[in-house]
């Protein structure tokens, strides 16, 4: 009875609404066809919603904005968020209020859970991705550009950048980087207060869980299937007993956590920490160039190789600048840009592209970077873990959060 | 001479109005501006709750949502962090207003406490937490200043200073900003009531000055400043920001919680927020009546404290007290704001230092160019809004002196609804009507949404002082042939400037400090001086941190700054209306 009255009364306040909202539909961009979204693009204004807690970034983003509106016309505006999820809740916020065209995000720097989020709730346009010029050179052999999280892109989301998971330390007091869990726990035993990470669910604490699971669990590859096939509990126990060791010895005894990845950074410049974790192989370095971190601090590895993963740009379904966001994604995937990007001057974020494939003038580009002080080599990062399947990550954040996270 | 008096003598001119009535829609207006956004929003939020939400699939009512917000192993913590900080830090405050009052009211010291109200006024919740963050960690400045040489220390020791566990560093963060508030409205209430001929004549019968503003003036303030006190405790136990900054983890306050579910990716996560949202308004409404309970107890135990007639001849203790929370609080907000300052120049500074190896302009070659645009927008959305809550405000005021317009009068403590009611618990909802009315994200949209803030605190700090007002001038001035509108203009508002532009100054400060309720209105298009400083504080980095936050507070400063000059340059020519 009551589901009845409700079901009518939204039914009315949705024709309401459509009818209030109805904006003229314009059919959307053929990524197929270049020519008529560079044409329909110019002259559009892109709310580009990107992560913003980062001076180097942002800096990136404005020269991204001004090439981008010298080349073809389009404006672009930084939309500045402390969070992407911020963008996925006016995108679903949107939805919720019936506003199916003229949305306010054009284009989303996100991946993994947001992702995820959006592809599962339809609120993506595309696919488009495979579509664009700069795709041909993408380099498709790793399969972090293509699946986020494991969840397939399906060209829903071109990729922008790498990640690695990484440690980075201060080496006048920590010289010999662990090279594994077990030497981290030894090491912790010895110095007591001086690790920590990122308290999941915070993505790169979650990481770092996933991380752990990869190095202790009995069968690495059962966690590429869904943990519902494996039997979970044996999978994870050992990662249960090794954070019961780990967790009396980390900072603050495990009572407190860093909230995000770069709060690490500033634990380590005030010297109360001397071991963290990054995504970014070239965080410590830009950390050095800005002050932040001194210029003893060094990037590694561990042995038996770290999860990586890229990030990705996405278009809402609902967005106003759909060709103008397709225009500013190519863009961003170009050898150019990319080149850019992965210069440790500028932001040190490493290539999507295969170097190799380039036109011979574009691949100097990536041949005259040099890495950063503190930025390890391709060679030392080695070839990255894939990242286990979500359901993995979705138990451990659960039973952390109610082992570790919620108990004191 | 009794209210009504004036009332009936003052009622011819009102009759005598050309425009009769037309000020009379003043407070209706006002409601409808205020309650609109407020009601919709809390439905936005109470429908997620009991699981409706089409977008997200929640098309059946039932509680399973407070069902998940229950089976979250945090949620008993949570719940009692916010009840235990909230109450905390509004009795802490409270206590200490009192003891500098008491202490110290019709001294010396006691106004050079009130030139320094507005400087503190100024700094906002977030860098007030920032500057006390790096005040008091382990490697913080006070332990910078001691070591090595007196602490020993050569690395910050693993003390859990911030983020501990009963929330006492998010208290003692809360404390700093509601004190100057909260002595600010005590005030307003000191000049609403006899004080100085009271404590006079507690004095003459032999009690000490404590004791005599205890007993005399206390008992007629605190009605006067019941509703601060209520907004202080409902700001405490649903603040975001400062308990993110200085708050536990683990788990962290229910409104922190929340709000980070709506956050997360996991839109399943809606409902649940949207319960905890619910909760967290229960929890205020169990927190107000639990206050209620106390101040009735507190005022029986006080009555017979009072009959004994004590003299409570000594002072020093309290003045030692009341003098120390004042200094305490000037300190920590001072110091804080300095420290962000040095790190706003700071090159390499590393612990123990005490201060940076280098100095450097760099942070401010950075940003100072790109403070201006979102400056602008600040100054334009703070004035716009302020300018709208103050004429809605002085209609209101004015409307229920000359027409009584009393039933609306008397409802209009509903304006003050925003400041109770917890931003976590109808922002969201907020969100949706804008957009299900066809609300653009722009400047107008923001605007209006700044004012649904601002109002109440223009009209908190405007409505006594305005209702004060002698009325016997408006019946000298209607004797000698001015229309009411021109013993308005000409005889009333020059008298107030004073509060009337102490009101703008406060709800300027409100509007600039506004975080989410840009961001969700505005779309993250409309960015000021606090979306940019959050955005960019979410990299940690305390050079840009302090950058942003001397921005904040010099743009919340400089109106003050003009509260307190302009009536002087104004009154340099009416010596009568200087109170000082």
């Amino acid at each position: 009875m009551i589901e009845m009255a409700v079901t009518t009364r939204s039914a009315a306040l949705a024709a309401a609404a459509a009818l209030l909202l109805a904006a003229p539909v314009r059919a959307n961009p053929d990524p197929a066809d270049w020519p008529a979204v560079l044409a329909e693009a110019r002259g559009q204004t892109v709310y580009w919603h990107a992560w913003a807690g980062s001076a180097r970034i942002n800096d990136y983003i404005a020269w991204a904005a001004r090439q981008v509106r010298a080349r073809h016309g389009v404006r672009v505006e930084h939309v500045k968020l402390s969070d992407a999820a911020e963008a996925v809740s006016r995108i679903v916020a949107e939805r919720a209020a019936g506003r199916h065209a003229g949305g306010a995000v054009d284009l989303v720097w996100l991946n993994g859970e947001n992702f995820a989020a959006l592809k599962d709730q339809g609120l993506l346009f595309g696919p488009w991705a495979e579509a664009i010029p700069n795709w041909r050179y993408v380099d498709t052999g790793n399969p972090a550009v293509t699946t986020d999280f494991t969840v397939p892109t399906d060209g829903l989301e071109a990729p922008w950048g790498l990640a690695q998971l990484v440690l980075y330390r201060d080496a006048a007091r920590v010289p010999e980087a662990p090279g594994s869990m077990q030497e981290l726990l030894a090491w912790a035993r010895a110095h007591p207060g001086r690790f920590t990470f990122p308290q999941p669910p915070d993505h790169l604490g979650t990481t770092w869980l996933k991380q752990a699971l990869y190095e202790l669990t009995p069968d690495p590859a059962a966690l590429l299937r869904p943990a519902a096939q494996a039997d979970y509990d044996a999978a994870t126990a050992p990662v249960w007993a090794f954070l019961a060791a780990l967790t009396p010895h980390l900072w603050r005894s495990g009572a407190a956590y860093p909230q995000t990845g770069p709060r690490q950074i500033h634990l380590m410049a005030d010297g109360e920490i001397d071991l963290a974790i990054s995504f970014n192989p070239g965080e410590a370095s830009a950390a050095i160039d800005n002050f932040e971190l001194p210029d003893t601090v060094r990037t590694s590895v561990l042995d038996g190789g770290t999860i990586g993963n890229a990030s990705f740009l996405a278009i809402p379904y609902n967005a106003a600048a759909k060709a103008g966001a397709l225009v500013l994604a190519d863009f961003l995937m170009s050898p150019a840009a990319q080149a850019r990007k992965q210069d440790p001057a500028v932001w040190g974020n490493p290539t999507v592209l295969a170097v190799d494939r380039l036109p011979a003038e574009d691949r100097a580009r990536f041949e005259a970077l040099e890495p950063g002080i503190a930025t390890p080599g391709p060679a030392e990062l080695g070839d990255p873990l894939p990242e286990p399947h979500p359901s993995w990550m979705v138990r451990l954040e659960e039973d952390w959060i109610r082992r570790f996270g919620v108990s004191r | 001479m009794s209210d009504d008096t004036v009332r009936t003598r003052a009622a011819p001119t009102a009759r005598g109005r050309p425009r009769p009535g037309a000020l009379a829609w003043a407070p209706a207006l006002t409601l409808g501006l205020m309650l609109g956004p407020v009601a919709a929003g809390l439905a936005g939020t109470v429908a997620p709750a009991l699981g409706w939400l089409p977008a997200l699939g929640g098309d059946h009512l039932g509680t399973d949502a407070f069902e998940a917000l229950r089976a979250w192993p945090g949620f008993p913590r949570a719940a009692a962090l916010s009840l235990f900080t909230g109450l905390g830090a509004t009795l802490t405050s409270l206590a200490a207003v009192t003891l500098i009052c008491a202490g110290w009211q019709g001294t010396r010291v006691f106004h050079a406490i009130e030139r320094g109200l507005s400087p503190l006024l100024s700094v906002p919740h977030a860098a007030a937490a920032f500057g006390l963050a790096f005040l008091i960690a382990p490697s913080g400045w006070l332990a910078r200043a001691a070591s090595p040489w007196a602490t020993g220390w050569e690395r910050p020791p693993d003390l859990l200073i911030l983020q501990d566990p009963n929330g006492l560093a998010l208290i003692a963060g809360l404390v700093v900003k509601e004190i100057p508030f909260l002595l600010l409205m005590t005030l307003a209430a000191l000049g609403q009531v006899p004080s100085a001929r009271s404590r006079t004549v507690a004095r003459a019968l032999g009690y000490g000055p404590v004791a005599a503003w205890v007993k005399t003036v206390f008992p007629r303030v605190y009605p006067q400043i019941r509703l601060p006190i209520y907004a202080v405790l409902a700001y405490s136990m649903s603040a975001v920001d400062t308990a993110i900054i200085l708050g536990p983890n683990t788990p962290p306050t229910l409104a922190v919680q929340v709000v980070r579910w709506m956050n997360d990716p996991d839109l399943q996560l809606r409902f649940q927020a949207a319960a905890g949202a619910v909760t967290q308004l229960a929890l205020l409404a169990g927190a107000l009546g639990l206050w209620r309970a106390g101040e009735r107890l507190a005022a029986g135990l006080g009555r017979r404290w009072i009959e004994r007639g004590g003299r409570g001849r000594s002072a020093a203790a309290t003045r030692v007290l009341g003098g120390g929370a004042a200094a305490a609080t000037a300190g920590a907000l001072g110091a804080g704001i300095a420290g962000l300052a040095v790190w706003s120049v700071a090159g390499v500074w590393r612990f123990p230092q005490a201060t940076p190896d280098a100095l450097t302009w760099r942070s401010w070659e950075r940003y100072g160019p790109r403070l201006a645009d979102p400056g602008a927008e600040t100054f334009i959305l703070a004035g716009a809004a302020t300018g709208l809550a103050l004429a809605l405000a002085l209609a209101c005021l004015e409307a229920e002196q000359r027409y009584g317009v009393r039933s609306a009068g008397r409802a209009l403590w509903l304006v003050y609804l925003p400041l109770l009611v917890p931003q976590v618990a109808f922002l969201a909802g907020l969100q949706m009507l804008a957009l299900a009315a066809g609300l653009d994200p722009n400047r107008g949209a923001v605007i209006l949404t700044h004012l649904v803030f601002v109002l109440p605190y223009v009209f908190l700090s405007l409505a006594d002082p305005f209702r004060a007002w002698d009325r016997r001038y408006a019946a000298v001035a209607a004797a000698l042939g001015a229309g009411p509108d021109r013993v308005f203009w000409t005889v009333r508002l020059p008298m107030l400037v004073r509060p009337v532009l102490t009101a703008a100054a406060l709800g300027f400060a409100v509007s600039v400090g506004l975080y989410l309720p840009t961001l969700l209105v505005g779309a993250g298009r409309v960015q000021t001086l606090t979306t940019e400083a959050v955005a960019l504080a979410s990299g940690g980095d305390r050079r840009v941190i302090g950058v942003y936050a001397l921005a904040q507070t010099a743009a919340v400063l400089l109106p003050f700054a003009l509260a307190g000059a302009v009536p002087r340059v104004l009154w340099r020519r009416r010596r009568g209306l200087r109170d000082d």
